[in-house]
């Protein structure tokens, strides 16, 4: 189900690497004012992926959030070997890339004052796929929102289940939405953030369960794949296809809201939370 | 080559059987081991989906609700019922009548067989995501005991949105697995012709799956397969159903829910350094 791995902004090539090409309008943009603008287009508002820390920085307040299930990572049970090497190998690889221990930073801290739980997944980390830890961390951090009455964010930014760890991944959607069942017999508020893109498992499980499901602008948020579909049922699909703003159309999404405003935005629908 | 009944097959000759035109499929074991089968109909939304039917069922002296795939068995009959690949409304429809069966305090039997969910237009649009995904969230806290068979294909999230259960268990030629062996070589090898790399690859098989912890139990085939004897792997699928139905009489709501939440947080392998 992870079939998605297009990066999500492409980096041109030049020499001082001054410059970032917006993958949607094409715009050539200095990386300085991209990053300024929260990794977004100044042009045509792209939303472009940003890092579970970065994310982590925009929501918090200042010096209250506090990392969670830091130390659970990723185990090739399988010792699954493809055309491109080991699972082990490829892990080990994004582990030193990304700084982080899975595809997802969970913790918890302040927003705009309110105490809430979260899970950050990161698509710099395999496609952001689901694995075994990363069902693990997202379970946890929903039993620490249950335990601690706190509500839960999850921002998800994945392809789907990691085809490496086989059946295992899959259960981690199984496992997850256990978690999310539990805050809902409790009357714990669950909030599903869709970031590019949410696709496969990671939308058929816990990313679709929200009470609230907010998305930012343009994200692909799709089951299966736009190919896979023009295969099956041999007809072009609608250019909005798969889109939050499709979604929304559709009735699947509570809202859209751009990075810049995300944060305000949640503090205000927790505000009425009144449990 | 000759192989003796126990003999190691690969997990690509486990895949062929699993897909054998001649496997036993839903509607057989509904006439060989289900009575008094009282088929429901419908979402309660936008139709009737006959890629996934269930209905009140009785089973020995037991009354379920039976939740499954609907393959068929010619291609008109699998032109109607869609391969067995439900569309939303077949995971709402299912949804339905499991909630129906918590009313009616009846057991549920769930019967796996499918390549994997629709992928269409329409089943984007109604929201594949969520159906399964919702039948996920409501399994787990069922208050009646869920038994799922894998009885063929168990293909990814298609088979999990009605695969959540207390007690998991698959014929020894049946898979399940994250994704087709076909689409995984695609992706990873870059070309489908991998298919048998990456069935071996994925842990598909019953054994393996037993082995990991993703399922209970496995009920053997005989033979060459289940297509070879109808009435022993039916006989074979109702005892195991039954016996494993008689492990909740004594079992209370609270547990069983607890039990069940415990069974999928152990699901998975990961390392936890200190
Ligand atoms: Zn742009």
């Amino acid at each position: 189900m992870a079939w998605y791995s297009e990066p999500t902004a492409v980096k041109k090539k030049s020499i001082e690497d001054l410059w970032i090409k917006c993958k949607k309008c094409q715009s050539h943009i200095y990386k300085s004012e991209w990053e300024e603008n929260l990794n977004v287009c100044p042009s045509c508002n792209y939303h472009g992926s940003i890092t579970s820390y970065e994310r982590i920085n925009l929501l918090f307040d200042k010096n209250t959030f506090k990392e969670l299930f830091n130390n659970i990572s990723p185990i090739d049970s399988l010792k699954f070997i493809d055309l491109k090497g080991s699972y082990k190998d490829k892990y080990e690889t994004a582990i030193k890339k990304t700084g982080i221990s899975e595809s997802v930073v969970t913790g918890h801290g302040k927003i705009n004052g309110i105490e809430a739980v979260v899970a950050v997944m990161d698509f710099r980390f395999l496609g952001g796929s689901l694995g075994s830890a990363t069902g693990e961390k997202i379970l946890q951090a929903a039993n620490y929102a249950y335990d601690n009455n706190l509500p839960y964010i999850v921002f998800s930014a994945s392809g789907g289940a990691r085809m490496q760890e086989g059946v295992l991944s899959l259960m981690q959607m199984a496992k997850t939405c256990a978690g999310i069942a539990r805050l809902n017999k409790k009357n714990i508020p669950y909030i599903s953030v869709l970031t590019n893109p949410t696709t496969g498992g990671v939308s058929a499980s816990y990313a679709m369960m929200g009470d609230l499901n907010i998305s930012e602008p343009g994200a692909l948020i799709a089951f299966a794949g736009r190919r896979v579909i023009e295969q099956t049922i041999g007809e072009k699909l609608p250019d909005d296809f798969q889109t939050s703003e499709y979604l929304l159309k559709h009735g699947f999404m509570d809202s859209i809201v751009d990075r810049k405003n995300m944060k305000n935005y949640l503090s205000n629908v927790l505000s009425f939370y009144n449990r | 080559m000759t192989k003796n009944k126990k003999s190691i097959s690969s997990a690509w000759d486990v895949v062929n059987i699993s897909r054998h035109p001649n496997r036993p499929i839903l509607q057989d074991y509904l006439s060989l081991i289900f009575t008094n089968f009282v088929e429901l109909h419908g979402d309660r939304y936008y139709s009737d989906d006959l890629a996934m039917i269930g209905g009140f069922a009785e089973i020995g002296d037991q009354k379920v609700m039976l939740i499954g795939h609907n393959k068929g068995k010619n291609v008109n009959e699998n032109i109607e019922r869609n391969f067995g690949m439900a569309n939303p409304d077949g995971y709402r429809k299912a949804l339905r009548l499991m909630k129906l069966a918590e009313r009616f305090n009846i057991p549920i039997v769930t019967i796996i067989d499918t390549p994997g969910a629709f992928p269409g237009l329409e089943a984007e649009e109604r929201g594949q995501a969520e159906a399964i995904a919702k039948n996920l969230t409501e399994m787990a806290s069922l208050e009646v005991p869920v038994i799922c068979v894998v009885i063929g294909e168990g293909g990814s999230g298609g088979a999990l949105g009605i695969g959540v259960g207390d007690k998991i268990l698959m014929l020894s030629n049946s898979i399940y697995s994250v994704i087709s062996p076909e689409g995984c070589a695609s992706i990873l090898w870059r070309d489908a012709k991998f298919a048998p790399d990456a069935a071996e690859a994925l842990n598909l098989t019953a054994s393996a799956l037993h082995k990991h912890g993703v399922i209970d139990e496995i009920i053997e085939e005989p033979g060459e397969g289940a297509h070879t004897n109808y009435e022993k792997i039916a006989e074979s699928v109702k005892s195991s159903i039954l016996r494993n139905l008689e492990k909740y009489i004594n079992v209370s709501i609270e547990e069983l829910i607890q039990r069940r939440f415990e069974k999928y947080s152990g699901m998975g392998k990961f390392s936890v350094n200190n």
